[in-house]
Parts: structure tokens; C-alpha cells; sequence
């Protein structure tokens, strides 16, 4: 019959329709289906049902442990009365070489006698030219680099204030481990197994 | 070590492989040709004098009738220009015949095969246009992703960029002396751009657009009613709303009906290809993220597999069926969208476009939590992938969340998306028996993906050249004959299900496999290819069929070639022909039934 398929297909809308705001009853006596942690939990699950809109800024979506936006550079937490602590990048170098867009600048430290010094004296980063692949984070042997999750960003003006510098781009470690729990975990239990795989080489060799 | 999961069959060795049988045919009726001598290449060196004859045999003889890529290397050290022609069996599958031709840098002449191969059409245009390489007998010889009043060409080695640093990345000004500075600071013109005096808009020259006009058929069919009709060329977009991004259709009208259609791309162009070659090749795998944004996952998986080849490394088991299970949902995510933007071209606004789009954040969601980033995924390496699965997903576990995932939340969609659409009237009247493409058509214009299956062609590179563990796999290739926008839709919907169905089969291995190893050897920042030498890696995308042709140096960091064979590029070529004698009503269904996105398209 025509007609028919076009009407069926109108049903479907109206599920959807109906189901936006019999998903708000349920939630009537629990906080509301809005601006209310647990009801946005069950939207942006596959529990889902009728509109998935997140009332953003009053609202925002959790960031998945792995999200990456922006590098910043770790640092040990300051000591009391101090502004920055001491930075775990060895300016190595490896992050500038992997950048696809090559948006990172590194000037490395030098000591008075000359020779390189494992600090960076000047680290840059053009977040215009960025694309947020992470490789930075991947291939840090040092664990100095990491992707943030802080994505609002946006400001007046384009030039210099898209150049972040060291001061710009260090974090303290408390910081990661607040934003990623189970990643710096993971990553300290690593070193500190490579730290006692090397110990113990020394051991054995000093024996 | 435990046992293999996976027992793999000794395959059934076919009596005589095609590809070698039509070489050796070749090789006898044509004593000059030679096999590529290079180590590590593939091919058949075909002299240009006899390329005509070679492809003539190798289409109506040897039944390789599918020209899939052409392209060109700029050889400079040699002093030659190299067109590159992959062609296939699509009967027999299996991999390709490729042929090769040098020419002389400086007069580059190869024999166009368009007139042969309608596909080859803007295959040789882009050779042309970014090579210089020219193609006698070609019908449209015309610049086709830069604009027509540009100098040079420039994938030529010796072309240099506005912002040119140095031939290959790392730059040397990064590490260890790094002085911040902003490429704009270094343009020409300062700060912002300073026009020379006396410069006017209106002077710019116009000749490209008399160049198209002038090309246009102008002569009508004879009309069947008595109704007085004009004949006028309109443009459509570049600014549209329903071209799906930057581009424009020249089209010329009978009265309502088109008769001629251009199409005219090259907006987004950005010259990826140039980016890739000074790029190392690991830096190249956020680039194809880039490409065909909507199916991020498969662009890697492409890219990834022909520089495995160059390397020599194969992933371990695990990651091979994470690849899978990601690719396939990136196919489900794909056709939603597309669905949903056929659905809106044809005038149902947003409504089931946003429907879909809720069960696409739901696998983007996987993709967040599992490689960082929902569409710019960067998650395949060389020899396995960037992370395991995450532990958890929107706070389920994660094999909890992909299991109800396939075997509840997407099965209802699918279920619902039938009901809503596929039966309904007008969607029925709007696209069924438009934009009409034959089986020989579709061969012929090198069309691929839900386009070739779509017009009859039984050609899933899945299934006739298997990659990855698709031959362990149980899935059916969707087919239908009509040939128009509906049976393009219905494919993709069955391609949706078929996807299900092996993402079924790939989460009990994936629990099998909990905790293995995903990546070979240990992760390398800069990955040198031993040997050098040429690999093309082709998958099956949502769009068609993608394909990497990479050459690489003995020990380069860093592509020497680095080509992609765009489906979204090449499925434009039939546009026209599809386009012709229908309503200019349709001239948007039928773009959104090709499925193309720009990012790609452009390059």
C-alpha cells in the first residue's frame, strides 16, 4: 500500500520523540535528567535512550584516561614556597625528531664549561601547528612529555600566546596522576622496575 | 609458548596463480619487456611505445580489466619520470599486474590509456598535474587539483614549497638549538600579506573557467515533448551545502535535465602527498588520519600494511584482530554517516542523520578510550598498534561494552534504520533507477567499494585478495544489480550487518588473546626501511578500495614515493556519466550515493 513505508518510518520519530521526555519522567525524582552527574553517566552510555545532549559548559563529558590534547611537560611537585620543581626532560631531543608537524622547540642547556647538560634551557611548543597525535608522549623515554586534557583553550589572540613556553607547558606530576590515575601508575611501576633491573646489572657487575 | 588459536589452513594452491600466468603471457608476445630489475620492485617495465599494446592485451586477453592506480614517480637522480599502472583481475582476484614506464625527465610523454580505461581520466590529469608528466590522447588534459594559473609541478623533487625548510623532517633548526619562530613570520610578505602595487582582483586571469565552459557538450538530445527548453551552464558550490565540503559541479542543462557534467575539485588540496614524502614514515600515520577523516582507522590500517611489507615485520596475533574489529566498526560509523547525509540530501533534515549519528559517538566513544581521539585515531603502528584495549569504556568494562555494543545496541539500529527508511515511499522514488551505472560502465571508470558492488561487480578486496585474518573470517559480500543510488544504500546497509557479523567473530578472540603482545619488537621512533624498494598496501575502505603506492631508498627514513589511491577521488570520475539524463534535482543524490569526503578527494 502506498503510503504505508512512510508512516511506518514516522512511528520510529515518534518513539524517538516520546522516549526524550519519558526519559526525563524517570529521572523526575532523581535529580533531574539535566546537569545531574548520574543521569549523564547513563546518557552517554549505551543505556541511552531519546537526546544524548550534553548541556555543555554546565555539563561535560568525562575525558578517557588516554585522551590527548596539547603536550605538557612534567615536573616533580615545587617544594613549599617554590613556583616550579625540577623538570624530569632530559632534552633529549626525541620528541622535536618525532613531531609529524614539527612543533617542537628545543634549545638544549648548556654547562659553563661548554658541554651539554641533560635540562632544557627553552622548550616551545606552537599548539597552532600541533595535531595531537601524541607521539611525543608515546616515544618519551623519560616520561617528561604527556598529553593533556585540558581542551578549552581558546583566547583573543593568535601570535604569541599560541607559543607556550617551558613556564607555559610544566605541570607538576600530581597533576598527571590526578588526570590519567592508571597510566602514571603503570608508568611508575615500570621505571621502578627498570631502576631495580639496573641496580641489580650493577650489582653484578661489581661483584 | 601455547598453541596457535588460529589454525591456518594450507591454502588450496590455485593450478596457476593469474598474475604470473598473465606475465608470462605478456612476457612472450612482448620479448621487450623486462622485469623490474631494482631489488625489492615489483613489475613489468613496459617501453612507452608499446604501453598501448601491453594494456590492450592485458585488458581484452588476459581479462585484467580493472585499471585500479596510476600514478607517477619522479625519478630524479635517473633523469627519468616513471608512470606506474596497478591493474587487476577482478574475476580471478589475487594481487595485481603492475606496469611500468620510464620516460625522459625533461619530455615526459606517456601514451594516455584513457581512451582505453574512462577510469584513467583524472588519474593522469593529477600525474600531469603534480609530476608534469604528459599523457598524448588524453581527451581533458587540464590541471586538476591546483589552479590552472600555477608555475611548476610540484611533486617534481626539485619543486620547493612556500614555507620549504629542508628535503626531509627532522628539521635540523628544532633540537638542539631550537629558536622558536612561526612560518608566517617567514613568508615574503611580512606579518600579513602586502599585494604589490597596483594589483587588482579583476586582473587575476579567467581563462580556467572558459577553459571548463568551453569543453561542455552543448548539443540536446532530441526532446520528446513539445516544451520549449533552454540550454544554460550552472554551477554548482563550490559553496553547497549538499557537495559535502569544497566542490563544484560545472553542469549544463537542458531545461531541468543534464546533459554535461564537469566536476571541479582541488579546494582542500594540500598536497599531502609532498607533506608524506619529507615526512619520515612514522610521521606519516597521523597524516592518513586526515584523508578520509570519517574512517580514520582503515587509513591507517592501509599505510600501516605497505610499509610492513617494506620492513619485513608482521603484527602479532592479537593486534591483528583489534585491527579488525576497529576497522569494522569504522565501516559501520562510516555508513551511518553516509546514510544519514544521503538521507539529508535528499530533503529529510537532520532528523535520522542525528539519529544515527548517537550510535556513531557510541563506537567513537570506543575509539576515545581506546586510541585518545575519536576521529584523528593515529592507533596502528608498524607491526602491531599504539595501545591495548583500554580497561574500560564509558565506565563498563570494556569487553562487557563491546559485547552489548555488537550484540544489542547496533543490531536494534540497524533493525530500527530498516523500518524508518528503506521502506519508505519517498525515499524509494528519489533513488530508485537514478544515477544509473552499468557493470562494464563501473569496470571501465575504475569505480570500487558499495559503487562496484552496487552496479554487480562481485569485488571485495577482503575476499579476492585477502589481507590481514579476513580468509579466517565467515562474511558475504553484498551485491546487487540495479546499479542506482537505492541499490548503493542497500548495500551499505548489508555491509553494516556483514560487519556485525565479523566483529562477532572477533570478540571471542580477542578475550583468547587478553594480555598478549600487540606490538612486534619494541617501539622505534625512527624506523629505517633495511632494503628500500616499492610496496602497494590496499584495503577495503568504507569508501572502496584504498591503496598506498610507497618507494623507499635502502635505509630511508622517508618515503621516496608516497601515493594514495583516494577512492573518494577516483569515484568521481563515473559522476558525469552517471549524472546524465537525469533531473538536476538528483545531481546531489547521486554525489551523497558516491560517499565522498573532500579530505580526501583534495589531497
Amino acid at each position: 500500500m502506498y503510503g504505508f513505508g512512510f508512516v511506518k518510518g514516522l512511528t520510529t520519530t515518534i518513539k524517538h520523540f516520546i522516549g526524550t521526555y519519558t526519559d526525563e519522567f524517570n529521572w523526575a525524582g532523581k535529580g533531574g535528567r539535566y546537569y545531574n552527574d548520574e543521569a549523564l553517566k547513563v546518557r552517554q552510555s549505551l543505556k541511552t535512550e531519546g537526546a544524548i545532549t550534553v548541556m555543555y559548559p554546565e555539563e561535560k563529558l568525562e575525558m578517557p584516561e588516554r585522551f590527548r590534547f596539547v603536550p605538557f611537560l612534567i615536573m616533580d611537585d615545587p617544594a613549599p614556597g617554590q613556583k616550579a620543581g625540577k623538570d624530569w626532560c632530559t632534552s633529549c631531543g626525541i620528541c622535536a625528531k618525532v613531531c609529524p608537524p614539527q612543533c617542537i622547540w628545543i634549545e638544549r642547556g648548556k654547562k659553563p664549561n661548554g658541554r651539554p647538560k641533560p635540562e632544557p634551557e627553552g622548550f616551545y611548543i606552537d599548539i597552532d601547528i600541533c595535531m595531537n597525535c601524541g607521539y611525543c608522549s608515546e616515544y618519551c623515554p623519560f616520561d617528561a612529555i604527556k598529553m593533556d586534557h585540558d581542551y578549552e583553550m581558546a583566547s583573543y589572540d593568535r601570535s604569541a600566546s599560541h607559543i607556550h613556553d617551558k613556564e607555559r607547558l610544566s605541570k607538576p606530576i600530581s597533576y598527571w596522576r590526578a588526570i590519567a590515575p592508571g597510566r602514571a601508575a603503570d608508568e611508575e611501576r615500570r621505571r621502578v622496575e627498570a631502576a631495580e633491573a639496573k641496580n641489580k646489572k650493577k650489582a653484578a657487575r661489581g661483584r | 609458548m601455547a598453541d596457535p588459536i588460529i589454525e591456518i589452513d594450507e591454502p588450496e594452491v590455485p593450478s596457476v596463480d593469474p598474475v604470473e600466468q598473465a606475465t608470462a603471457t605478456l612476457k612472450e608476445k612482448f620479448p621487450e619487456l623486462s622485469d623490474d630489475s631494482r631489488p625489492n620492485y615489483t613489475g613489468i617495465m613496459v617501453p612507452p611505445e608499446k604501453l598501448l599494446e601491453v594494456a590492450k592485451t592485458l585488458k581484452d586477453e588476459l581479462g585484467f580489466e580493472y585499471l585500479s592506480s596510476v600514478t607517477g614517480v619522479d625519478l630524479i637522480d635517473d633523469g627519468k619520470m616513471e608512470v606506474v599502472y596497478h591493474t587487476y583481475n577482478l574475476d580471478a582476484g589475487g594481487g595485481a599486474v603492475v606496469l611500468k614506464t620510464q620516460v625522459d625527465r625533461d619530455q615526459p610523454d606517456v601514451p594516455s590509456l584513457t581512451p582505453m580505461w574512462p577510469g584513467a581520466d583524472f588519474q593522469e590529469r593529477e600525474a600531469f598535474d603534480l609530476l608534469g608528466i604528459n599523457f598524448p590522447g588524453h581527451p581533458d588534459l587540464r590541471r586538476i587539483l591546483m589552479w590552472d594559473g600555477f608555475e611548476g609541478h610540484p611533486l617534481r623533487k626539485d619543486w620547493r614549497e612556500a614555507f620549504y625548510e629542508q628535503d626531509n623532517k627532522p628539521f635540523k633548526s628544532r633540537w638542539p638549538e631550537g629558536h622558536v619562530f612561526r612560518a608566517e613570520e617567514r613568508t615574503a610578505f611580512g606579518k600579513n600579506v602586502k599585494y604589490p602595487a597596483g594589483w587588482l582582483p579583476e586582473g587575476l586571469d579567467n581563462d580556467t573557467d572558459e577553459e571548463i565552459y568551453s569543453g561542455m557538450t552543448v548539443s540536446r538530445p532530441k526532446s520528446k515533448t513539445d516544451i520549449r527548453t533552454d540550454i544554460v551552464t550552472v554551477n554548482i558550490g563550490p559553496q553547497h551545502p549538499s557537495t559535502h565540503g569544497v566542490f563544484r559541479m560545472v553542469v549544463t542543462l537542458d531545461g531541468e535535465t543534464v546533459i554535461d557534467l564537469k566536476p571541479v575539485m582541488g579546494y582542500l588540496h594540500r598536497n599531502h602527498e609532498k607533506i608524506g614524502e619529507r615526512n619520515t614514515f612514522l610521521q606519516n600515520i597521523p597524516y592518513t588520519d586526515r584523508l578520509d577523516y570519517i574512517s580514520s582507522m582503515g587509513n591507517n590500517q592501509g599505510y600501516v600494511m605497505a610499509i610492513e611489507k617494506l620492513l619485513g615485520v608482521t603484527p602479532p596475533e592479537r593486534a591483528e584482530w583489534i585491527r579488525i574489529l576497529m576497522v569494522e566498526l569504522t565501516r559501520i560509523c562510516n555508513h551511518l554517516w553516509s546514510i544519514g547525509f544521503l538521507i539529508n540530501d535528499l530533503g529529510a533534515f537532520q532528523t535520522p542523520m542525528l539519529y544515527l549519528t548517537i550510535e556513531r559517538e557510541l563506537i567513537l566513544d570506543l575509539f576515545e578510550a581506546t586510541a585518545g581521539s575519536r576521529m584523528m585515531c593515529n592507533y596502528m603502528r608498524f607491526g602491531g598498534l599504539a595501545y591495548d584495549l583500554p580497561p574500560a569504556v564509558r565506565g563498563q568494562e570494556t569487553m562487557a561494552f563491546l559485547t552489548e555494543l555488537v550484540y544489542e545496541r547496533l543490531p536494534k539500529i540497524l533493525d530500527e534504520l530498516d523500518i524508518y527508511l528503506t521502506g519508505n515511499e519517498i525515499i524509494r522514488e528519489r533513488c530508485v533507477g537514478i544515477g544509473i551505472m552499468t557493470r562494464e560502465e563501473a569496470i571501465a571508470y575504475s569505480a570500487c567499494g558499495p559503487m562496484l558492488r552496487g552496479s554487480g561487480v562481485n569485488y571485495d578486496v577482503r575476499k579476492q585478495d585477502p589481507y590481514s585474518y579476513y580468509e579466517h573470517l565467515d562474511f558475504d559480500i553484498p551485491v546487487r544489480q540495479g546499479g542506482d543510488v537505492f541499490d548503493r544504500y542497500m548495500i551499505r546497509v548489508e555491509e553494516m550487518h556483514q560487519s556485525l557479523k565479523i566483529c562477532r567473530q572477533v570478540l571471542p578472540y580477542l578475550k583468547q588473546t587478553a594480555g598478549a603482545p600487540i606490538l612486534e619488537g619494541d617501539p622505534q621512533y625512527n624506523i629505517r626501511v633495511p632494503q628500500g624498494g616499492d610496496a602497494y598496501g590496499r584495503v577495503e575502505n568504507p569508501k572502496g578500495e584504498l591503496g598506498y603506492y610507497v618507494t623507499a631508498k635502502p635505509k630511508g627514513t622517508n618515503p621516496e614515493r608516497y601515493h594514495i589511491r583516494a577512492p573518494s577521488f577516483i569515484n568521481l570520475t563515473p559522476l558525469g556519466l552517471m549524472s546524465k539524463t537525469d533531473k538536476v534535482a538528483d545531481l546531489v543524490v547521486i554525489l551523497g550515493s558516491i560517499d565522498i569526503v573532500l579530505g580526501e578527494t583534495d589531497r
